[in-house]
């Protein structure tokens, strides 16, 4: 009969030396495997004698326990060590960059007209619409621009022969709109007051230098209702310069000025800084002009099919492109047009900056890939 | 509108600064666009006299001067070759700021003598260009006097006058308006009558009383127009940017600026017989001061003498007729046109003058008198002469004024701001109107020169003007508290297709509304080119029929600048016809070389047809339109490539092209790389109906997994992808739930004229789990359908 404590010493220090997984299946299968060594023993217990058998038994017990259990324990630092290898293999370099990807943009003049829709929506106005080829009533005469008023001339208007198997009339022809106010009219041919309306769209006059392009975007206002006066104009440009503006404060000036379809007509200026190299709102001695501005005249009301003796109202135009200018510091109007990609990437907008008054105008920047 | 501060106050008495001038200028509606004034760099000059001239002792050219400013005396040295004992000139003293070099002045060691200071030229100072000589000035001057003020330098003014202030284009005017907002008194206008020593020997007739309402002619015989016109008058002109021609047409153009007051004046030795003013005959021709020969019409009013029309009345003068240095004997015209005439003159002639731009606005209808009485006293005192009597046809007290009625509470009701009767009427009184109360309302009849007041709402105008917007107070629009969506549907999958595909990477732009004629009659799919009457420029000719054109354009000039990889959108307007709303909205697009650079992943690939047919699909679903198994027929327009574009529809309605670029396209517009584009018609994607709600449809959730299988087929080269998996979809409605290609073979041991599909099909149980008999079952369902629709077996 061996000394079951030598044996179990003998074992636990060939488990001990396993160094690999195999190796120690080995030792496993010699000692507790069918024709195991400890197996075997357990097989000749039956020959022994009772009294010897049951401490003989018990003995073997404890020593198959402890031999499992050392197995168990070296399996797991094998283990450990075999992971440990396997992942040292599978370093790679994580400075390397991601895989390309694209991130789009979006116009800053479709930003600005997410932007003042989300004021104005504040403000309970709809969008209305109207078509870029206007005739001339839409965009002159009921504006109060009859045929020889002289801003008709002022406007470097853009013609369209309106009936191309007749010689080129100037009196018939269609025009490019030079300004979105013909949609005043359109919008007061659908319906009668209270109207609260923006339009924005594109614009068109014959002008090509370094403050012009032949197209740009204009946002018309238009609000009629009984009691509407020349406070609630101010009121209402005001609360929107400094929403847009994203200013608590914004210093303002009004100045007469004359349009044919408003009276008093008024140009609004805002309060800035002008230095070489930067252009800061809300801040300094100077001003800059945005808008036009003043009390629908009488005679575009009754072209509108609206009674003057019952409704008033304000309108007001500004220049959409000249605003995104001023607040995200634009320098050339020209280049809106150019489709430049590098242009296009660096003042664009990333697709999820939506504008909202709750959420934030713009991110400006954030975001950008 | 131009003007020195000088002119300015020949007609007003004021003590305000230039400073104040010009605040109360904007402030009141005369915009002041800009001020310049040159003495603004002259402060630190001042007056002096050499007392002495000496030879330098080692420079033959230098001068040692002894410079006396009134106080002190300083020696400097000067190698300018006026100098004189007693010249008085402009002196900068040391640490005087010189404009020419931007530096202070220094004391000088010049070959051994000390200077201190210098006695300027023009262009040291900053008031002109020559280097030739000191300033010399009258030997009357007094020393130690600012250079501005003994210079007479006079900052010149200009304001930005609107169309309805016509009375503004005269400096007169706008002292006037100056004066009523309190900045001073309007001088008095001195007219001196000159003594009629002959009656006018030409007759004058006016044949069209209505075109001109008042016409009066003086002659005035024996001037000298040789004579120099007087400085004040030419600083003045010249100030505002008019060359000095001769004395005779200076004074016309004069009187332009100072009272909004256009004349003319014939050479009465040209004209032939007497003077008709009449309309012109159709055909009639004349050769205007410009040179150029206009052919005129029953529309253009003319002033005529036996040989035709030699002025084109109000608007431009005859080259033929008019004076010149010799002139000895001239007409003076001093008339009253009507302004529709001369409007609608102007633009059909398209012909611009001072003349014009003023009668077409408003001219004072009580001025022809005065205004002639006037200029010949100018004339008579420059060029001397004699006048005869003034003929006058039509009288001035004709002109009925214009008259309008403010309620005084319109004041409150209209602008906010509640103003008494008492302050409107002070107010209006000083604008030159003549008020009075009638029934509670303020009458007020328009002085003469004011032709822009009609309604009520003109006189709430002046009133604010004078009181100033900015005590108007500011209130908030009332409005509800919770307001609602402000986009309408269009609007809003306008915004959603914007945003959609600036997230699948493209860039957003905007291109013009125009297009070029070279490039868009590609583009046109049929219709008629709508040209611009007067483009622009030659590029920008036509209403563009598609975004495309601009797009390739777009293309071409970012590849040119080095940028070769592009996904660029724009959302806008494409021209269906020339009428107005003809038009519809388009969200398009182009791809074109690799969807990235070269990279570590080999993550790269070009642009083809498919990312452009997802880019259109990404739109419609953006639009809420119908995305999911989509109608492609393959009839795009002539500008797609034939054999790889395609037309996503809804029944007839065409939703979106999408394609490559037709390579011929590409060539004409010398663009090198394959291009694909789509194009979504956002107006034909049908507008979800009103009373749908926003409650989703139930979601059933199934507790069997679905089995995917695959299965390939030969079919002809000509059955299309599309028809494969609508057969096969179609073979059980109900359990197959996704039909996908994954691969597509031609060639290998197939026949030339097949090809192999294959798919994978998702197979949902709904009742219970299939068994492998049910399975079997839909494959050959699919088999038997994909065979009878296509033709197709089993591969």
């Amino acid at each position: 009969m061996e000394n079951l404590e030598d044996l179990k010493n003998e074992i636990i220090a060939k488990i001990n030396t396993c160094t690999e997984l195999k190796q120690l299946d080995d030792v496993r299968v010699a000692v507790l495997g069918k024709k195991g060594k400890i197996t075997e023993m357990m097989k000749g217990l039956g020959a022994l004698p009772q009294e010897e058998k049951i401490a003989f038994g018990k003995g073997l017990n404890i020593l198959k326990n402890d031999i499992e259990a050392a197995l168990e324990k070296q399996k797991k630092i094998l283990e450990e060590k075999a992971l440990n290898e396997k992942l040292k293999n599978e370093t790679i370099d994580v400075t390397l960059p991601v895989r390309p990807e694209t991130q789009g943009r979006i116009h800053p003049v479709s930003k600005i007209y997410e932007e003042v829709a989300a004021i104005f929506g504040q403000m309970g106005f709809d969008i209305a619409e109207g078509p870029d080829i206007e005739d001339q009533f839409h965009n002159f005469n009921a504006l109060n621009m009859p045929v020889n008023h002289p801003a008709r001339q002022m406007q470097d208007t853009f013609y369209l022969n309106n009936d191309p198997t007749k010689q080129f009339d100037m009196e018939t022809a269609y025009v490019i709109r030079t300004h979105t106010s013909g949609v005043q009219i359109r919008t007061m041919e659908k319906q009668q007051p209270p109207i609260r309306i923006i339009a924005p769209g594109r614009t068109y006059r014959s002008d090509y230098d370094a403050t012009h392009t032949p197209m740009f975007h204009q946002l018309e206002g238009l609000v009629i209702d009984k009691n509407i006066t020349l406070a609630h104009l101010k009121g209402c440009l005001y609360d929107f310069m400094k929403a847009f503006f994203e200013l608590d404060e914004l210093p303002v000036r009004y100045r007469p000025s004359y349009f044919p379809f408003t009276e008093p007509s008024a140009e609004m200026d805002i309060g800035c800084l002008k230095t070489k190299t930067e252009l800061k709102i809300g801040a300094g001695t100077d001003w800059m002009e945005v808008l036009g501005c003043g009390m629908v005249h009488p005679n575009v009301l009754r072209a509108g099919g609206i009674d003057p003796d019952e409704y008033q109202g304000f309108a007001f135009g500004l220049g959409i492109d000249r605003l995104a200018m001023l607040k995200y510091g634009i320098p050339d109007l020209r280049t809106f047009f150019e489709s430049d990609v590098r242009w296009l990437k660096h003042y664009g907008f990333t697709p999820l900056d939506f504008s909202s008054m709750t959420g934030g105008l713009s991110n400006n920047g954030g975001l950008a890939r | 509108m131009k003007f020195t501060l000088s002119w300015l106050k020949e007609h007003l008495e004021t003590t305000a600064n230039i400073d104040e001038i010009s605040e109360t200028l904007t402030r009141i509606g005369l915009e002041v666009e800009e001020i310049t004034d040159p003495s603004a760099g002259l402060k630190e000059f001042i007056t002096a006299r050499i007392d002495s001239v000496e030879n330098h002792p080692d420079a033959d050219k230098l001068h040692i001067l002894r410079v006396n400013d009134g106080k002190d005396i300083y020696q400097v040295v000067c190698g300018a070759p006026n100098v004189r004992e007693g010249l008085i000139g402009i002196f900068a003293r040391e640490g005087t700021l010189i404009p020419l070099y931007n530096e202070r002045l220094k004391r000088a060691t010049i070959r051994g003598v000390e200077s201190c200071g210098m006695m300027c030229a023009v262009d040291e100072i900053g008031i002109g260009t020559s280097h030739d000589a000191i300033i010399e000035l009258p030997s009357d001057t007094p020393l130690g006097l600012s250079a501005a003020e003994a210079l007479e330098i006079d900052p010149v003014i200009e304001v930005s006058i609107t169309p309805n202030r016509a009375e503004c284009l005269g400096v007169r005017g706008i002292a006037r308006d100056l004066a009523a907002a309190g900045l001073g008194t309007l001088k008095p206008l001195n007219i001196v009558k000159t003594p009629a020593k002959f009656a006018n020997p030409i007759k004058i007739t006016v044949q069209c009383p209505n075109e001109c309402p008042t016409y009066t002619g003086r002659y005035i015989k024996g001037v000298n127009n040789h004579v120099e016109t007087p400085k004040w008058m030419k600083d003045r002109l010249n100030a505002i940017g008019i060359h000095s021609i001769s004395p005779l047409v200076d004074i016309t153009n004069y009187l332009n600026y100072d009272l909004a007051r256009p004349l003319h004046v014939f050479d009465a030795d040209k004209l032939k017989g007497d003077l008709t003013i009449r309309m012109a005959k159709n055909g009639e021709k004349f050769v205007a001061l410009n040179e150029k020969e206009y052919e005129l019409a029953d529309f253009a009013l003319g002033i005529c003498d036996e040989e035709g029309v030699q002025c084109l009345g109000g608007i431009m003068g005859g080259l033929e007729k008019g004076c010149s240095a010799d002139t000895v004997n001239v007409l003076l015209e001093c008339a009253l046109f009507k302004s529709e005439c001369i409007a609608k003159t102007g633009r059909k002639l398209q012909i611009d003058s001072d003349s014009r731009y003023r009668y077409e606005r408003w001219v004072d209808p009580k001025s022809n008198i005065s205004g002639s009485d006037y200029a010949t006293a100018l004339i008579i005192s420059i060029c001397g002469g004699e006048a005869s009597e003034l003929t006058v046809v039509g009288s001035e007290e004709n002109y009925q004024p214009q008259v309008a009625y403010l309620r005084p509470e319109r004041m409150e009701t209209l602008v906010g701001l509640p103003v008494s009767a008492e302050k409107s009427m002070e107010i209006l009184q000083k604008l030159g109107f003549a008020v009075s109360l009638e029934n509670g309302k303020i009458k007020a009849v328009s002085p003469s020169w004011r032709g822009d007041i009609e309604y009520e709402q003109d006189l709430v105008e002046e009133v604010v003007r004078m009181i100033g917007l900015d005590e108007i107070p500011a209130v908030s629009l009332p409005h509800d508290k919770l307001p609602k969506p402000i986009l309408t549907p269009a609007q809003h999958n306008a915004m959603m297709a914007r945003h959609e595909l600036a997230s699948r990477g493209m860039y957003e732009t905007v291109t013009w509304s125009f297009a070029d004629s070279d490039i868009a009659q590609y583009f046109r799919n049929g219709h008629e080119a709508i040209l611009l009457q007067n483009p622009i420029v030659k590029e920008l000719n036509e209403m563009r029929p598609s975004i495309l054109p601009n797009l390739l354009t777009a293309v071409k000039n970012n590849i040119a600048r080095g940028y070769a990889n592009l996904a660029l959108f724009e959302i806008g307007p494409e021209f269906d016809g020339r009428n107005p709303t003809e038009q519809h909205m388009s969200a398009s697009g182009i791809r074109c070389g690799q969807t990235a650079k070269k990279d570590w992943s080999h993550a790269a690939r070009d642009y083809d047809i498919f990312d452009a047919k997802a880019d259109a699909l990404a739109v419609i679903a953006a639009a809420k339109g119908p995305y999911e198994n989509p109608q492609i027929t393959t009839d795009a327009p002539g500008y797609y490539h034939p054999g790889r574009s395609g037309v996503i529809r809804l029944g007839k309605n065409v939703l979106a092209y999408f394609g490559e670029i037709h390579p011929a396209v590409l060539k004409a517009l010398d663009i090198k790389t394959r291009v694909v584009a789509f194009e979504v018609n956002l107006n034909n994607i049908p507008l979800p109906r009103q009373s749908a709600g926003k409650a989703r449809k139930k979601l059933e959730l199934l507790p069997f997994q679905p089995v995917d299988k695959d299965l390939a087929f030969v079919v002809d080269k000509t059955v299309t992808a599309a028809a494969i998996t609508a057969a096969a979809k179609n073979a059980d409605r109900n359990h197959i739930t996704d039909v996908r290609i994954f691969d597509i073979f031609e060639g290998g041991n197939l026949p030339e004229d097949k090809k192999s599909v294959a798919i994978s099909l998702t197979f949902q149980p709904i009742e219970q789990t299939f068994t492998d008999k049910d399975i079997e079952n839909l494959m050959n369902k699919v088999i038997v359908e994909v065979g009878k629709k296509t033709g197709g077996t089993l591969r």
